[in-house]
């Protein structure tokens, strides 16, 4: 499965970019927020300052005999002083006549504070009056005072810096934890993707380990899709086995009879057209049982059942077994070797591939000869099997692996070309190799380890 | 050889009957477990061929059934499949071999044979004729007392002359009785059979006479 996944955007950019881009939003936020407060916390503190200080110099205006007498206090100058050696602008009208101070400092009927610009300077104004009421008059005092913000925009850089470094802070902070929890989120997909991964394409079981109830879905999706791959996985054995079975149980049938009838047929034309039909229906039975278990191999392959065998008595069985059949041909089956070979593997595959070699030894040993079964568990347990046959043409060994490939020498003796090819297949799902090599003496010799 | 056949695949009985029978086999084929007690009960069989899976229930059952009370009788059992498990159930219950169907012919009568020879023994299966003392089963052949040892073609041929004497078989027929269809056989390779043959029983009564352009028949002489 090589094919690449068409990929839409990242789920952990999209992720991180929506914390990290709230996280700046806020920090902004946050930033703005405590300065704007300061800001409006100390211009607070300076209007207090200089209402205290224009109310004293009222309250320093006395009125006696229709004159006003007004005798600045020292105070009201003092508590205004400032770090920043702000500067002091003032103006006292009485009804509307300037008395003192500076006359270009209009007063405001309108607003008590003001931010306005004296003489070139930024300041903040206060304009209080109070009505002073002797024995038959009245009279209005009007103070002005206005002191430059030297002093305070001092403060508000200091504010801002401090809030600056606050909403920095707070980012900092925001952004690892988008990290942290980008990472958490993302490492339950990817944890799925390695359990899916690691149990590599034998395991179709569902998954059985608790995930994060936002996956439960995918985990349940993927849970039927591997049911489902595993049922038509072994329909396709049995059906693969029964289409074998179906075919094969008419073709011995008619195997039979033709061979029962060539029996009793007299006629040279006709006995040899028998015999084609027999060696054909030879031809499509092997073939369809070679096919049937490939087959099973390229499925069993998959779900490898690993049991601890031991290598010589699994051949010892098998020459056994096929004694009767070498027999018939007058064909010697030896076995040699070591006493012990242990292993670990699927038995029904291994006995499969090897009984392939020796049926190939079978087909292409000469009538009468010996062929030589030897079992060794050196550095792994490997079985060469010797005939004394033609052996292997030498220019297609490399090639006579590959499926449906036979030697140019081999077109009188029947074989699908698939028992190589099963023996491969089984020696490669136990991680060894069936190599092909013609003995000197003549004849072939093919080794499958595992 | 008398053998048993229970078998329901009718087709497939018949097939396998007839070419028993060509090898000069007789054969009883029976279709259910009901009729295979029968015929066991009445008869005296070398050998039982047994498929598993039959209407009125499973082989292995009148397997074990039949070995509590006849523990000589040689049984085959024909299996759908090459279950390893149904193999090794088989072998436990007292089947003999197994044959995977559908299978070659020639594998029957090779694992039959197999099977006879080693529970062999029975003197009614030897043929005794021109000094000639034959177990087509065990593979024995003894010339004027002296025991020869023979190839399986070789006895495969003699067989062959013995259960048809005065019969003429041309070196086709000869070859396909003794070779399997895929192997290439040349008309040397009969005559170095005769030959062969000839040197057994040259001790014996038995001779093999060759009839230009027809084939080969066994002789009796005297």
């Amino acid at each position: 499965m090589t094919d690449s996944v068409a990929v839409s955007g990242s789920l952990r950019n999209r992720l991180m970019l929506t914390l990290i881009g709230g996280a700046a939003i806020l920090a902004l936020l946050v930033f703005f927020a405590v300065r704007n407060y300061a800001v409006q916390l100390a211009q607070e503190g300076q209007d207090n300052i200089l209402a205290a200080s224009a109310t004293s110099m009222l309250d320093a205006a006395t009125f006696r005999d229709g004159v006003v007498e007004l005798d600045l206090p020292y105070s009201a100058f003092s508590m205004l002083s400032t770090a920043a050696d702000d500067q002091v602008f003032y103006a006292i009208r009485q009804d509307g006549a300037f008395l003192s101070g500076y006359a270009d400092l209009p007063f405001s009927e309108s607003q008590m504070f003001q931010t306005d610009q004296v003489r070139g300077s930024d300041v903040r104004k206060i304009s209080v009056s109070r009505t002073l009421i002797g024995a038959n008059s009245r009279t209005e005092i009007q103070v002005v005072l206005a002191q430059t913000q030297d002093a305070l925009s001092e403060t508000l850089d200091r504010i801002s810096r401090n809030a600056a470094l606050l909403g920095i802070g707070f980012f900092a902070l925001a952004a690892a934890l988008s990290f942290w929890a980008t990472a958490a989120t993302i490492g339950q997909l990817g944890n799925l993707t390695t359990s899916v991964t690691r149990r590599g394409p034998q395991d179709l079981s569902p998954f059985a380990k608790p995930v994060p109830r936002e996956m439960a879905p995918l985990v349940t999706s993927l849970n039927s899709l591997m049911g489902r791959l595993d049922q038509s996985l072994s329909q396709s054995e049995d059906f693969i086995a029964e289409a074998a079975h179906r075919v094969r149980t008419p073709l011995a049938t008619v195997r039979s009879y033709a061979e029962a009838t060539l029996q009793r047929v007299d006629k040279e034309e006709n006995r040899e057209a028998m015999r084609s039909m027999v060696k054909a229906i030879d031809e499509s039975s092997r073939a369809a049982g070679q096919l049937l278990d490939h087959a099973m191999i390229t499925f069993r392959a998959d779900h490898l059942e690993l049991e601890d065998i031991d290598f010589v008595d699994l051949v010892h069985d098998l020459v056994q077994r096929m004694t009767p059949i070498a027999e018939m041909k007058d064909l010697t089956l030896t076995l040699k070797g070591d006493a012990r070979a242990p292993f670990s593997g699927d038995p029904v595959l291994v006995q499969n591939a090897v009984r392939n070699l020796i049926d190939n030894a079978m087909k292409y040993g000469p009538r009468e000869s010996s062929i030589e079964i030897e079992v060794t568990a050196k550095d792994r347990p490997q079985v060469t099997v010797s005939d004394q046959g033609p052996g292997f043409p030498t220019d297609e060994i490399e090639i006579l692996t590959a499926r449906f490939q036979r030697g140019a020498n081999a077109t009188d003796t029947i074989g699908s070309g698939l028992g190589l090819t099963i023996a491969r297949d089984v020696a490669a799902a136990h991680g060894g190799e069936v190599v092909l090599k013609n003995q000197t003496g003549g004849g072939a010799c093919v080794t499958l380890s595992l | 050889m008398k053998f048993l056949l229970v078998e329901d695949n009718i087709d497939l009985a018949n097939a396998i009957a007839s070419r028993m029978r060509l090898d000069g086999h007789v054969i009883d084929h029976a279709e259910k477990l009901e009729d295979a007690s029968a015929f066991v009960a009445t008869g005296d069989y070398d050998l039982i061929l047994l498929d598993i899976n039959l209407p009125d229930g499973d082989g292995r059952s009148f397997l074990e059934h039949h070995r509590t009370t006849d523990l000589d009788t040689p049984v085959i059992i024909l299996t759908a499949r090459s279950q390893v498990s149904d193999r090794i159930g088989s072998l436990d219950l007292g089947a003999d071999d197994y044959v995977t169907k559908p299978f070659d012919h020639a594998e029957l009568e090779a694992r039959c044979r197999a099977v006879l020879r080693r529970k062999s023994g029975n003197a009614k299966t030897t043929i005794e004729v021109g000094g000639v003392v034959f177990n087509p089963v065990a593979g024995h052949l003894t010339v004027g007392g002296e025991a020869v040892t023979m190839r399986n073609r070789e006895l495969r041929l003699l067989e062959l002359f013995l259960n048809a004497p005065g019969q003429i078989f041309s070196k086709n027929k000869l070859a396909d009785r003794l070779f399997s269809y895929d192997e290439d056989v040349s008309d040397n390779a009969i005559e170095v059979y005769i030959g062969r043959l000839r040197k057994h029983l040259s001790a014996s009564d038995l001779r093999i006479t060759t009839l230009r352009g027809l084939g080969y028949r066994l002789d009796h002489d005297g």
